[in-house]
C-alpha cells in the first residue's frame, strides 16, 4: 500500500479540497453539539437521519461505485432489523452484540445473492432485488416463523439504557450510537473507496472487459461488494429497530427500499458525502410534504405523494447529479471566479 | 441494580420532559388544552399502501368542524392535527412524538394501523397520554390491567366470530363446522372467537379447519376438502377475493350448509357480484353500521343527518364510502367522551371519561347498537346485528348480538 494519497485522481482543486474538509467538519461539530441541544423528538429524527445515511452508504457503494443496482436493500435493512430484534426479544442478548451478530447474517445473506446477481445486468438485478424487497414483508409474517417474528403484530423491544450510569437520556443515548456507528462506518468506506479496491469497483462499472484484462477478479469484487452493503444495511437495519423499539413487516415494506434508491440519487451517486444529503431528504421532505398539502385545504388530504413527487422533479431538474454534483458545480464556479 | 437504574433514568427523564416542555405542574388540565380550544392529535397513511383509509381522518377533519362551527365542545373548539405516516411504524413513533412533545396534544385520536399503533402504545403508556379508539380490528387493544391508556373501538374480529357462534348454538345445536380462514392474526382472531362464542363445551362443534395464504391463487381445493368432511355449516373468514371464490365454489359443488362470512368481505360489489348473486343467497354476517349506498335508509333520521353532514362538509362522492361512515362513528364518539368531562380536561378525566361511555346511540349505527366502555371494559363496540344476503343486499334479521 502505498501511500493512498498519491494514488487520488490529481482532478480535486486545492479550494475543493479545502471546501471538502470544511464541509466534514462542520458536519462533525453539528453532530456532536446536537445531543445538548436538540429535544428529545429531534434526536429521534436525527437519528433515523444517521440510520438512513448508513444505509445509503451501503447502496451507495454497490449502485454508485460498483454499478450493481440494488432496488431490495429494504429487504437487507429488514433482515438487520428482525434479526437484532430476534436476537434481543428471544435470546436475551444486548443490543451491542445482537447488531453486529445480525449484521454478519446480513454480510452472508449480501454476499450470497451477489452470485446469482453476476448473471444479471442493469434492469434484470434491479428486477430480482425488487423481487427480494417484494417478498421480504410476506416472509416476515409467515405463520411457520411466528414463534420468533411474532407475525403480523411484529415484535416490541425495550430502549436501551446508557451505560455506566452516564448522564444521558435514552435519546441522546441512542442517538450517540448511532452517530459512532455512523462515523465509524463512513470512515471505513472512505478508505475503501479512495484505494486499490475503490478503483477496481469503479472499473468494474466502468468498463468491465477492461478491468478484468487488468487483472481485476470481477466477480470476487461484485459479490463482496455485495456483501458488504447488505452489512451496511443490516447495521441500519439493526439500529432502527433499536431507535424505534419495535419492528413489523410494515417497517420494511418496498416503499422503503424505493426511498433508499431515491436517497443516493438525491445525494449524488458514487459521492460518500451525498448520502447525508439523500439521509436528510428522505426523513425530512415526506414530512414538508404533509405539511405543505395543508395549505391545498382539507379536501387535499390525499396530496403528500403528489407534493412530495413535485419536489423530487424539481430537485433533480435543478441538481441532475445530486446535492454533492450540485455542491461540486457550484464550489467550481466560485473557485474559477476567484482566480479570473 | 439495573431496575434501580431505570426507574431513576426514567424518572430523571420524566422530570426532564416536564422541565423542558413546560407542563402544567396542576394536574388540571391536559397539555393542549386551553379556554378556547383542545387540541388533539392522530397519524393517518395518507401516503403509502393504505392510503385509501386516509379518508377516516379527512372525514373526522370535517366532522370536528361541523363541531366547531355549532359552538364546539363544552365552548372549546376541537383542533385535530392529523399527520401522515405512510403506515410505516417508524414513521408513526416520530409523528406521534412530535404530537406529544412538539405541539403538546392532549391525547392521540383514533391512530390508524394495527402496526403503528402496536409500535407507539408502549411509549403512550409509558407518558401517561390517552391513546383514544384505535383504527384497528385486532383484539390486543382493550388491556386495560397493562396499558390503562389504550382503549379500542370498533368490534373485533374475535367479537364478530363469537356472535355468529352463539348464533350456531341456538340455531343448529348439533352443527357440524367447517372453518376456512386466511392465514394471519385476522384468520387466526376468528378461530378464537368462534371458539369463544361456542364456548368450551362445544369446541368440538368445529370439525374441520383449512387455511389459506393471501398467495395462494384459489381457495377451491379448501372447499372441497371442508365438504368432505361432513361439514353443515360453513364459516368463511377470508378477504374479499377469496370469500367470493369460496362462496361460488360452496355453491358450484352442491354443499348446502349454512355459510357465515365475515364483514370483512360483505361488499355487494366486491365480493357478492363476482360469486354471483344467485349463488350468494343465504350467507350471513354480522354488522354494526348503516350501509350509506343501501335505499333502505332513503328516509331514516340517522343517515338524513350524516347525509347532510357529508354534502355540506365532504364531497358527495365520499359518501358511498364505508371509511366516511367509519369517521363519524369515531368523531362523535370522541365528542361524547369530551362532553363527559365537562371542564375537567386532564389526561386523568378524558381518559376516564373515555372509559365511561353509557348507551351511546350514534345515527349511524345499527338501531340498538350502542357504545358502551366501563373501567374494566376498553371494548366500544360489541354489538352487531345479523343480516343475511337476499340476492340483492343484506336483509337485518333477528336481535342485536353481544358476545
Amino acid at each position: 500500500m502505498t501511500a493512498t494519497t498519491e494514488s487520488r485522481p490529481r482532478t480535486a482543486a486545492p479550494s475543493m479540497v479545502a471546501a471538502t474538509r470544511l464541509g466534514w467538519g462542520i458536519v462533525a461539530l453539528v453532530a456532536l453539539a446536537l445531543p445538548v441541544y436538540a429535544s428529545g423528538y429531534h434526536l429521534y429524527q436525527f437519528s433515523q437521519v444517521l440510520i438512513y445515511a448508513i444505509a445509503l452508504l451501503g447502496l451507495n457503494l454497490l449502485t454508485g461505485f460498483n454499478g450493481q443496482i440494488s432496488l431490495g436493500h429494504g429487504a437487507f435493512f429488514a433482515i438487520g432489523g428482525y434479526g437484532a430484534a430476534i436476537l434481543i426479544t428471544k435470546f436475551g442478548l444486548p443490543y451491542w452484540a445482537a447488531i453486529p451478530i445480525a449484521s454478519a447474517v446480513c454480510f452472508v445473506a449480501g454476499f450470497l445473492f451477489g452470485f446469482p446477481a453476476l448473471r444479471l445486468g442493469g434492469l434484470y438485478l434491479a428486477l430480482a432485488t425488487f423481487a427480494l424487497a417484494v417478498a421480504a414483508p410476506q416472509i416476515l409474517s409467515y405463520k411457520g416463523f411466528d414463534a420468533y417474528t411474532g407475525g403480523s403484530q411484529g415484535l416490541q423491544l425495550a430502549k436501551p439504557h446508557p451505560p455506566f450510569g452516564l448522564p444521558l437520556n435514552i435519546d441522546q443515548w441512542l442517538y450517540l450510537v448511532c452517530l459512532g456507528c455512523a462515523a465509524a462506518l463512513f470512515w471505513a468506506v472512505a478508505n475503501l473507496v479512495r484505494g486499490r479496491v475503490g478503483r477496481a469497483l469503479v472499473a468494474i462499472r466502468d468498463h468491465p472487459i477492461a478491468a478484468e484484462a487488468m487483472g481485476v477478479d470481477a466477480a470476487l469484487y461484485k459479490t463482496t461488494c455485495f456483501g458488504i452493503s447488505a452489512l451496511y444495511a443490516g447495521v441500519a437495519g439493526g439500529l432502527s429497530a433499536i431507535t424505534v423499539g419495535f419492528v413489523s413487516p410494515d417497517s420494511f415494506g418496498l416503499p422503503l427500499s424505493l426511498a433508499f434508491l431515491v436517497g443516493i440519487v438525491v445525494g449524488g451517486l458514487a459521492s460518500i458525502g451525498g448520502v447525508i444529503f439523500g439521509a436528510l431528504f428522505i426523513e425530512f421532505v415526506p414530512n414538508y410534504a404533509d405539511q405543505l398539502s395543508v395549505y391545498f385545504g382539507e379536501s387535499a388530504k390525499a396530496l403528500p405523494g403528489a407534493i412530495y413527487g413535485l419536489l423530487l422533479i424539481l430537485l433533480m431538474a435543478v441538481a441532475p447529479s445530486g446535492v454533492a454534483g450540485a455542491i461540486r458545480a457550484a464550489v467550481r464556479v466560485f473557485d474559477r471566479a476567484l482566480r479570473s | 441494580m439495573t431496575t434501580r437504574r431505570t426507574f431513576l433514568t426514567s424518572s430523571a427523564m420524566t422530570a426532564a420532559a416536564f422541565a423542558a416542555s413546560g407542563w402544567p405542574a396542576r394536574a388540571e388540565n391536559a397539555p393542549g388544552v386551553t379556554d378556547t380550544e383542545i387540541k388533539i392529535g392522530q397519524t393517518m397513511p395518507y401516503s403509502g399502501p393504505a392510503s385509501a383509509y386516509g379518508l377516516i381522518g379527512k372525514t373526522e377533519a370535517a366532522y370536528f368542524r361541523m363541531i366547531n362551527e355549532t359552538g364546539g365542545v363544552n365552548g372549546r373548539k376541537i383542533n385535530l392535527i392529523s399527520l401522515d405516516d405512510g403506515y410505516s411504524p417508524p414513521k408513526t413513533v416520530e409523528q406521534v412524538r412530535r404530537l406529544v412533545e412538539q405541539e403538546q396534544v392532549a391525547f392521540l385520536f383514533n391512530t390508524l394501523g394495527t402496526p403503528p399503533n402496536a409500535a407507539i402504545r408502549q411509549y403512550l403508556n409509558d407518558n401517561k397520554v390517552p391513546q383514544l379508539f384505535v383504527a384497528t380490528g385486532a383484539a390486543m387493544w382493550g388491556d386495560p390491567q397493562h396499558f390503562p391508556w389504550t382503549i379500542g373501538f370498533q368490534p373485533n374480529y374475535q367479537t364478530e366470530a363469537a356472535i355468529f357462534g352463539k348464533h350456531i348454538l341456538a340455531t343448529k345445536p348439533d352443527a357440524k363446522i367447517g372453518v376456512l380462514y386466511q392465514n394471519d392474526a385476522f384468520g387466526k382472531d376468528y378461530l378464537i372467537g368462534l371458539k369463544a362464542g361456542l364456548g368450551a363445551d362445544h369446541a368440538g362443534m368445529v370439525i374441520k379447519e383449512a387455511s389459506y395464504e393471501t398467495s395462494e391463487p384459489t381457495v377451491e381445493s379448501q372447499v372441497v376438502t371442508l365438504q368432505g368432511s361432513g361439514a353443515d355449516t360453513f364459516l368463511i373468514a377470508a378477504t374479499p377475493k377469496f370469500a367470493a371464490q369460496a362462496i361460488r365454489k360452496s355453491y358450484d359443488i352442491g354443499w348446502n350448509a349454512v355459510r357465515y362470512m365475515t364483514d370483512v368481505s360483505l361488499s355487494v360489489a366486491a365480493v357478492m357480484k363476482p360469486a354471483g348473486l344467485e349463488k350468494s343467497k343465504g350467507v350471513i354476517t354480522a354488522i354494526y353500521y348503516k350501509d350509506a349506498t343501501d335505499p333502505r335508509w332513503a328516509d331514516d333520521s340517522g343517515f338524513k343527518q350524516f347525509a347532510a353532514f357529508v354534502s355540506k362538509y365532504m364531497s358527495p362522492s365520499e359518501m358511498a364510502d364505508s371509511n366516511t361512515t367509519y369517521g363519524t362513528l369515531a368523531g362523535a364518539t370522541i365528542v361524547q367522551a369530551l362532553k363527559q368531562c365537562g371542564n375537567d380536561l386532564s389526561r386523568e378525566n378524558i381518559m376516564k371519561q373515555a372509559g365511561n361511555i353509557r348507551d351511546l346511540e350514534l345515527p349511524m349505527l345499527l338501531p340498538g347498537v350502542k357504545i358502551n366502555t366501563s373501567p374494566d371494559n376498553f371494548y366500544p363496540i360489541r354489538q352487531l346485528h345479523l343480516a343475511r344476503f337476499n340476492g340483492e343486499s343484506w336483509g337485518l334479521f333477528g336481535d342485536v348480538m353481544t358476545d
